[in-house]
């Protein structure tokens, strides 16, 4: 009975507690900023975007939701000509943003994806890429890779050393 | 002897008892929600009052469905008699001097008298719905009404000493000393527990235990069947918070505010203790229910009138 008594008094104690509920919409729950959440695609910081259509974030994607074509511009950078992801099969577990080489493809703090119709679902290339970096400001994939494109030759990358024409190191 | 304009009476008290059962949804939800930390209902309308009008809708709304393996008159009967039993008693329940629908001078036996027919509510639903858990549900229902039915007429019975009467304004006149709470603290306390086993509240609620028989005995109801039950259920918390309040608190007696305003405020007390008994006990189990009553309670009672008697035997 004791028991009973000690057990109504602490509920009633709980009269004085700060309520946890968090009142949404006027209120947000926090998001830590590595939080999986909508993904985008980003761009470099001179613009042009990440995106090389590697289809390594395809390829890794456990639910298959991801679906892109590669196409190549006249300066021979690779880029996708469509890049689809179908937020209703997405479980956002973040092996894209893992396995991309360029830091293109990055999970952002955003859940408010509600939509009546699941074909709203599916995002286009134009729904998810930014105009920023990002979560990684300042990586350029092209400057720092040995890929020969447009106005940048072999050797020429970022922590590159020049190229070593074999012919000439005869003794 | 009745009141001078009994007509007026019965309807004013049918509207205020009926608004005291709904707004006992509000208050039950909003006062569980306190006690657990969150909010209860607050989005429809200021502090979520309208919530009420939104279930009463919801309720009137919805199909009123009597199973075909059912069995019908006792179906439609059952939700009636509790709703019916429960405001009845409500007629010799004095509010404050001069306000009661009927001075019956057996007041008291008829309650006891009316709460023994609620058993029958139960008992007819869980049959009458042709279904097992029901029938469970219904069977633990009459087990444990009648069994703790047997020591709460005998708990009253230290009241009745005291005050000499069954008549319910006599007995909140003989508390113009001292209310009874103080020498009948047992009987208050045995009361209090047969009044929770009466209305089938928590911890006491095991025929209609939400978690462990789906919804025990009405669980066939739906629509207006099963708002009669849930608004009997809460009549009979307030039906019960007033009787305390009557018999053991001294009813409408207290120093300067006018004597309905007293009734008010001990029978809302003894509401928020129901729904915080609600939010904090765990359930006992049936067979624990069950031996509690009759090997421990109604032993209780019957010293508490020995010594009840004796004491009155001695002194007057």
């Amino acid at each position: 009975m004791l028991s009973l008594l000690r057990t109504m008094w602490a509920v009633f104690l709980h009269t004085f507690h700060r309520r946890v509920t968090v009142q949404y919409p006027e209120q947000k729950a926090y998001l830590a900023p590595r939080y999986r959440g909508r993904i985008i695609l980003s761009r470099d910081p001179d613009g042009g975007e990440r995106c090389v259509a590697c289809n390594l974030c395809a390829v890794v994607c456990p639910v298959d939701c991801i679906a892109l074509q590669a196409t190549e511009d006249e300066h021979g950078r690779r880029f996708p000509e469509w890049f689809r992801i179908n937020f209703s099969r997405c479980i956002f577990c973040g092996f894209c943003e893992d396995a991309c080489p360029t830091y293109a493809i990055q999970l952002t703090p955003d859940v408010e994806m509600g939509e009546y119709h699941r074909q709203n679902m599916v995002y286009e290339k134009e729904h998810l890429m930014i105009d920023g970096p990002g979560k990684y400001p300042g990586y350029n994939f092209w400057r720092t890779s040995g890929v020969k494109i447009g106005g940048k030759d072999k050797g020429e990358a970022e922590h590159e050393a020049p190229v070593t024409d074999l012919r000439t190191l005869m003794p | 002897m009745t009141s001078p304009y009994p007509i007026a009476m019965i309807v004013g008290l049918l509207i205020v008892v009926l608004s005291v059962a709904s707004g006992l949804i509000w208050l039950e939800r909003r006062l569980l929600a306190l006690w657990q930390d969150r909010y209860g209902p607050n989005r429809v309308g200021p502090f979520g009052m309208l919530q009420v009008v939104a279930d009463m809708i919801k309720i009137f709304a919805k199909e009123d469905w009597i199973p075909p393996f059912a069995d019908k008159a006792v179906f439609v009967l059952a939700p009636a008699i509790i709703v019916a039993t429960v405001l009845m008693t409500f007629a010799v329940l004095p509010i404050a001097p001069g306000v009661i629908v009927t001075d019956l001078n057996v007041g008291l036996l008829f309650f006891l008298a009316m709460s023994s027919l609620g058993v029958y509510s139960v008992a007819l639903a869980g049959w009458s719905s042709d279904n097992k858990y029901s029938l469970l549900g219904g069977l633990r229902a009459a087990a444990q009404m009648i069994s703790y039915e047997v020591f709460m007429g005998l708990s009253l019975m230290g009241v009745v000493v005291l005050a000499g009467s069954f008549d319910l304004v006599k007995i909140i006149e003989a508390q113009r000393r001292m209310w009874f709470v103080i020498p009948q603290c047992l009987g208050f306390v045995l009361f209090l527990i047969a009044g929770i086993a009466e209305t089938r509240r928590l911890p006491f609620d095991l025929p209609e235990s939400e978690s462990e028989l789906v919804a025990g005995y009405h669980s066939e109801y739906s629509g207006m069947k099963f708002g009669m039950f849930f608004v009997g259920e809460y009549l009979g918390v307030a039906l019960i918070s007033a009787l305390i309040a009557v018999l053991f608190f001294g009813g409408w007696l207290g120093p300067w505010l006018p004597p309905i305003v007293w009734f008010l405020i001990k029978m809302f007390c003894f509401i928020c203790f129901f729904v915080l008994l609600r939010a904090s006990l765990p359930r006992p189990r049936f067979d624990q229910l069950m031996s509690w009553a009759w090997k421990l309670m109604l032993p209780l009672a019957l010293v508490n009138i020995l010594i009840t008697g004796a004491v009155v035997l001695v002194f007057r």
